[in-house]
């Protein structure tokens, strides 16, 4: 199928030093049965049959590339080509990980899901799937998440599950994750916890990786079809890290294609509000992993920030820990400013209303284009789309609704 | 041989289990976690375990979570917790000290650092939470290089294997999590704790440790009369909370007092009804 150029994680779940499964005693069992059946699951060909049907008829897949055409003609470089992640149902990648996560948790006869979610996206995801396979669903979201996110609180409870506030510690999604990771070491024989992107303890990094792939599967063979080639780059945001694993890991093996992950960098990395683990953060071990964490001196996780709630997270996928430290992959950042030009921009040369993490990736792209000739040719993931972004666009605008 | 070791040892020979009370280093206060501990030891401790505050204790529910919290709002560090260590062995020679936290402040600090400090500061044993025995061998290492005991979790959903992995990596004691779930849970299942602790016992040839959902004396005597320890740690932050800076230390030692009756009553050979 492909010719990636390694087999990680290894059987302990490492990538390199990363990865792992540092959890309590009393999580093992849980994901040694997960680890197992979805071992079992990923080489069952009903699994798989079942899994892409899912993807063409509900999700909609495969998703388009779209040349940006106006847009790369007004930045005079390289050509931007956009994956639209967008079209989805639910309105992001994420969904294409929560089906996989739902099928496995019928699979092992579980019929309550759980899940952690920061802007509400992977909730929304969550619950869309949760409803579609007759589940019960408890999304577990930092009550500050609460506070700001109301209309995607509104959807996860339209589609059947429960919101519980999370009080705890920054009230954001790392709490939100710790919640969930509670419930589940106490629900373990009834309950799947569907985690949204490549972290967390082993099998987490891979399983997820593996469901997002559809995404670069799908771009290696539009790409040629479309502009007689693959990209120079591919470029992804980075927040936990899901869409640009799901892109960048069929790519690892096409050595003359760039891999670019863009990080959030908020008010600025010297400002030290920003979510950019890969850029500033050092290792060491959180929610059941070893990865680039942004930490204190004393090995306290602090408190990010973003303007776009889906990249505002202090840890990501020990995958992408690897990818930097091996080269393969290079880590760039984007502050808020700059993230909100290219939604603007998008918004009014393609009509395009992205995401605000995507708008990282886009961003970047736009910074590069540039300097770059016009056969060269960009391929940014188009992640989501920003309906859920219009009350934090405003306010930036100063518009109330 | 370990302060550890000879703790049980000493016990054993009396006919009498251990209890382990569990407090939050810097919680009410940086300033009273000593004094509390010298308050345990009064009231009946055998070993102490002192806990690391993390700022996402994922294995805790939310009763030690906001004794973590309350620690880290007065900027306790793992830096700081050793000097605690410090100060309390100025004064107690004896009581071995164990402390118990989550692996990236450790980490931060540098492994081999953190061991050699803590030995330094007079600590016993270490338990890192998100340390299974699959990660926990460069930390083993790490401890019994400086004279440290790791101790490890072990859980009813452990495998035999995973038992008899865990048996060589420890040493002190194991610490069998009663329940499913975090720490300060519902109470616990007694008949079916004791079912299980003779094959810990002999599969990791160290003493066993209960705790998770031990919140009084009678069910810490139920538990010492098959255990080697009792552990209780979620109880004691929740008296803490309830008590202002000049009632925490004579409200503390009343409670673990009453545990230590407790344990002794039942690790007599008479647990109660």
């Amino acid at each position: 199928m492909s010719d990636i150029p390694y087999a990680l994680p290894d059987a302990a779940g490492h990538f390199g030093q990363y990865g792992g499964i540092f959890v309590a005693e009393t999580l093992i069992p849980a994901l040694d049965e997960l680890r197992l059946a979805y071992d079992e699951a990923r080489c069952d060909p009903a699994f798989i049959a079942e899994f892409e049907y899912e993807l063409k008829h509900y999700v909609g897949r495969p998703s388009p590339i779209y040349h940006a055409r106006r847009l790369s003609d007004e930045l005079g470089g390289a050509q931007i080509y956009l994956k639209r992640e967008d079209l989805n149902h639910t309105g992001a990648h994420k969904v294409n990980n929560c089906i996989g996560q739902a099928m496995l948790a019928r699979r092992m006869g579980k019929k309550r899901v759980i899940a952690e979610t920061g802007a509400g996206q992977h909730g929304v995801a969550s619950a869309t799937v949760a409803a579609r396979y007759g589940m019960e669903c408890v999304v577990y979201m930092g009550s500050e998440d609460v506070r700001r996110q109301a209309a995607n609180v509104y959807r996860m409870k339209l589609l059947g599950a429960s919101v519980v506030p999370v009080e705890s510690g920054s009230k954001t999604l790392k709490d939100a994750l710790n919640e969930a990771m509670r419930d589940w070491v106490t629900n373990i024989s009834s309950t799947f916890y569907i985690i949204g992107t490549v972290a967390g303890p082993h099998p987490y990094p891979m399983m997820v990786r593996d469901f997002q792939t559809v995404i670069g599967k799908e771009a290696i063979v539009q790409m040629p079809e479309l502009c007689g080639r693959q990209p120079d780059a591919v470029i992804a945001c980075v927040g936990g890290g899901s869409n640009a694993m799901g892109i960048f890991h069929p790519y690892i093996g096409y050595d003359e294609v760039r891999l670019i992950g863009v990080e959030a960098a908020g008010d600025g990395i010297a400002s030290g509000r920003h979510a950019a683990s890969l850029t500033a953060g050092r290792p060491g071990v959180l929610h059941g992993n070893r990865t680039y964490l942004l930490q204190d001196a004393n090995g306290q996780i602090i408190e990010t920030h973003s303007v776009s709630a889906g990249l505002d997270y202090p840890g990501v996928g020990p995958e992408h820990a690897w990818l930097k430290d091996t080269g393969r992959a290079e880590y760039a950042t984007i502050d808020d400013a700059e993230a909100l030009a290219a939604f603007h921009r998008l918004c009014l040369t393609e009509g395009i209303i992205p995401a605000l993490e995507s708008s990282h990736a886009l961003a970047h792209a736009m910074k590069i284009a540039p300097t770059m000739g016009k056969d060269k040719v960009l391929l940014v993931n188009l992640s989501g789309r920003g309906d859920k972004d219009m009350h934090t666009v405003a306010e930036k605008s100063g518009i109330q609704f | 041989m370990s302060k550890i070791q000879a703790t049980f040892e000493r016990l054993q020979s009396q006919g009498r289990k251990a209890l382990i009370p569990f407090i939050t280093a810097g919680d009410p206060d940086p300033a009273l976690t000593v004094p509390l501990m010298h308050t345990l030891v009064e009231a009946g401790a055998d070993i102490i375990e002192l806990g690391v505050p993390f700022s996402d204790p994922m294995a805790d529910g939310p009763t030690i979570q906001r004794a973590s919290e309350r620690a880290l709002a007065k900027g306790v560090s793992l830096r700081q917790v050793l000097g605690m260590v410090a100060s309390f062995r100025a004064d107690d020679n004896v009581t071995p000290v164990v402390l118990m936290g989550y692996a990236n402040p450790i980490e931060a600090m540098g492994l081999d650092i953190f061991a050699e400090a803590a030995f330094d500061a007079g600590v016993d044993g270490v338990l890192v939470v998100d340390y299974p025995p699959e990660e926990g061998e460069a930390f083993a290492q790490a401890m019994n290089a400086n004279a440290l005991d790791p101790i490890f979790l072990l859980a009813p959903t452990s495998t035999p294997e995973r038992i008899a992995r865990v048996g060589e990596l420890a040493s002190g004691y194991v610490y069998y999590v009663s329940l499913k779930g975090v720490t300060g849970s519902a109470a616990l299942d007694v008949a079916s704790v004791a079912a299980r602790i003779p094959e810990l016992r002999a599969a990791t040839g160290v003493p066993v440790g209960v705790g998770f959902g031990i919140r009084d004396a009678a069910t810490a005597g139920a538990v010492a009369a098959c255990a080697d320890a009792v552990v209780v740690g979620s109880r004691i932050i929740e008296e803490i909370e309830r008590s202002t800076p000049d009632t925490v230390c004579t409200r503390v030692k009343t409670l673990v007092a009453d545990l230590r009756a407790g344990v002794d009553a039942g690790s007599c050979g008479t647990p109660p009804a």
